[in-house]
């Protein structure tokens, strides 16, 4: 019998994702994915998985599910109360559960989503080379939709590897800022200097407008020079773009493919993660930066994103490598600085 | 054809630490979609290194890449190279399909309404319909929609004052000065003409898409038992035939 794990009781909004599903939006295919990729990383490096597997992201508020067959290794990457079977156990540490047992995940303390990994992924079948749920499409994940209770996940490994449990320090990860990196473009041209500068001087809030797709500021009117209206073309991931109203949206992982609105910038990678991690009312800032800095950011979240291995310690205290390899990967004691 | 209009020299937009936009121009023109496909074409033969993909729109491409294999400045060179050099470029051959639709009454709920704005019997309509020669602008707003750019002036409407929250799969649509082939029961304002039974999206097909951007489209009426007919075939297919780009085409997109 193929190992399963049931969801006893699913949170919110949770679904399958992945990198997302890559090469199709010339089709009108949403990339879809991981909404914070650093997270999800670090869920699948406890388990020992590769970065891309296919993980639970959950919002605010994680999901029961009970092993049926395994063991199974599972680990969530959250700052959330975990409990097996009703007794508290660690997050950031990776258990291996047996037939029968539950695993609670409880809600958010800080955070939009978690993530929560087992150990081979989910033996679903790809939809366009990706398992990642874009639910407006239907496309993805368990048929195309969000957990929900009853739903049996199938796992590709029967019986987890039999070693030792692996923890990840969520000290160790960069703390994340409200200043939100962008590049101009590709429309700056569509707005007054008043209003470049009002998105760049002042304070934005993140409103109650916010989901995958895309998140809604609250904040002072960008004023457009020329109307807002342009001929459609392509968004890439942390467009920010600015309807007739002047507030500004960025969009997310299931962004649309394309939109006719223009895009004043777009928020660099790592930090689009970032706001796609704040609730509604936290308060942001943008900051422009150019294409060189640009891509010595992503270039340092790639390394973080490697070295995520590195930085896991045996769950029974004694570390897997020495402080000498950790430094060796650049990723601790102050070589890491702010959201880099 | 039309008129030509030249293309303007390309520009290059920051999209991004992951993705540029090369712009050909503005607006919605057929000789400049042509030439953004071309373009597309261009892009994928080259094998650029790092470029992850491509979307390719009424008159712009996003190029998305992956920054650790390369860097935006020489990529960007590189584009604007291809871009350049595409005044030499040969007429490349277009897939034109041939889609049936049955217009009119319960498949197009709205051609009446649609001939009765534009002045024109119903017949006419679908005569014009059917004798355009559409271009898959691009696919976007959900998997496998395509904008069809060619609609005749004479048939040009603004949407509906109210959208319908469903229309059926396989709905031959317009709006303002385009058309479209609606791949899944989706909301729409655009006015519902007829239906095709050919499928453009299906997940269990390999490709899955039917239509590319830069394809080309001429619509034949069918009846609706033609159209039950082919329904019922499995995996039913519509006729395709090659075409060349006309010499204008060819001229005013390399201008």
């Amino acid at each position: 019998m193929t190992t399963h794990l049931r969801v006893a009781a699913a949170g919110p909004s949770s679904t399958i994702q992945d990198r997302g599903r890559v090469g199709y939006q010339r089709y009108g295919v949403s990339v879809a994915g991981a909404a914070d990729p650093l997270l999800h990383a670090a869920a699948n490096a406890l388990v020992g998985n590769r970065p891309g597997e296919g993980a639970v992201e959950f919002t605010l508020a994680g999901d029961s599910v009970t092993v049926e067959g395994g063991p199974v290794r599972i680990a969530a990457a959250a700052d959330a109360d975990l409990t097996v079977d009703g007794d508290p156990v660690p997050g950031w540490t990776s258990l291996r559960l047996t037939d029968g047992q539950t695993l609670r995940i409880g809600h958010l303390r800080s955070g939009m989503r978690g993530y929560w990994a087992v150990e081979g992924g989910f033996a679903l079948q790809p939809v366009l080379g990706s398992v990642a749920t874009h639910i407006r499409s239907r496309m993805g994940g368990l048929d195309g939709g969000a957990l929900k209770a009853g739903d049996r996940l199938p796992l590709a490994l029967d019986q987890a590897a039999d070693r030792g449990e692996h923890c990840l320090d969520p000290s160790l990860l960069p703390a994340r800022g409200g200043r939100l990196r962008v590049m101009l473009g590709p429309q700056q041209e569509y707005f007054t200097p008043a209003g470049i500068e009002a998105f760049l001087e002042e304070d934005y809030t993140v409103s109650h407008e916010a989901d995958r797709m895309g998140c809604r500021l609250d904040g002072p009117a960008i004023e457009h020079a020329r109307g807002f209206n342009i001929t459609s073309d392509g968004i890439p991931l942390g467009a920010v773009q600015v309807p007739g109203t002047g507030r500004p949206i960025v969009l997310l992982a299931d962004r649309q493919t394309t939109g006719g609105y223009p895009k004043i910038a777009c928020v660099v990678g790592p930090d689009v993660a970032a706001l796609a991690q704040m609730r509604p009312g936290e308060r942001l800032r943008f900051a422009a930066v150019d294409a060189a800095e640009a891509g010595r950011i992503q270039a340092r979240h790639r390394e973080l994103v490697d070295g995520l291995p590195a930085l896991l310690q045996s769950a029974g205290g004694f570390a897997l490598y020495d402080s000498g390899r950790l430094l060796g990967f650049n990723l601790i004691g102050g070589a890491v600085t702010g959201w880099d | 054809m039309s008129v030509t209009t030249p293309v303007p020299a390309p520009v290059l937009r920051a999209a991004g630490d992951s993705a540029l936009i090369v712009e050909l121009g503005d607006g919605i023109a057929p000789d400049l979609n042509a030439a953004v496909h071309r373009l597309d074409r261009r892009i994928a033969d080259a094998r650029l290194p790092g470029i992850v993909e491509t979307v390719p729109t009424y008159r712009s491409i996003l190029v998305q890449f992956d920054p650790a294999v390369t860097a935006a400045e020489p990529l960007g060179q590189a584009l604007l190279g291809l871009a350049t050099e595409m005044t030499q470029a040969a007429a490349e051959p277009q897939l034109r399909w041939i889609v049936p639709v049955c217009f009119g009454g319960a498949h197009g709920e709205d051609l009446d309404e649609v001939a009765r704005r534009c002045g024109l019997g119903t017949e006419e309509v679908v005569r014009l319909h059917c004798t355009a020669d559409y271009r898959v602008y691009m696919l976007g707003f959900s998997p496998g929609f395509a904008y069809l750019g060619g609609l005749p002036e004479m048939l040009h409407q603004p949407r509906r004052e109210n959208p319908r929250m469903v229309t059926p799969a396989g709905s031959v649509m317009q709006g303002g000065a385009q058309a479209a082939i609606s791949p899944i029961a989706m909301p729409s304002g655009w006015h519902l003409l007829g239906r095709t039974p050919a499928r453009t999206f299906d997940l269990k097909r390999e490709p899955p898409f039917l239509l590319a951007p830069g394809d080309r489209i001429r619509f034949t009426a069918i009846s609706a038992a033609e159209y039950d007919r082919l329904d019922g075939i499995s995996g039913y297919l519509p006729d395709c035939e090659t075409v060349t780009p006309s010499i204008a085409l060819m001229q005013g997109a390399a201008a």
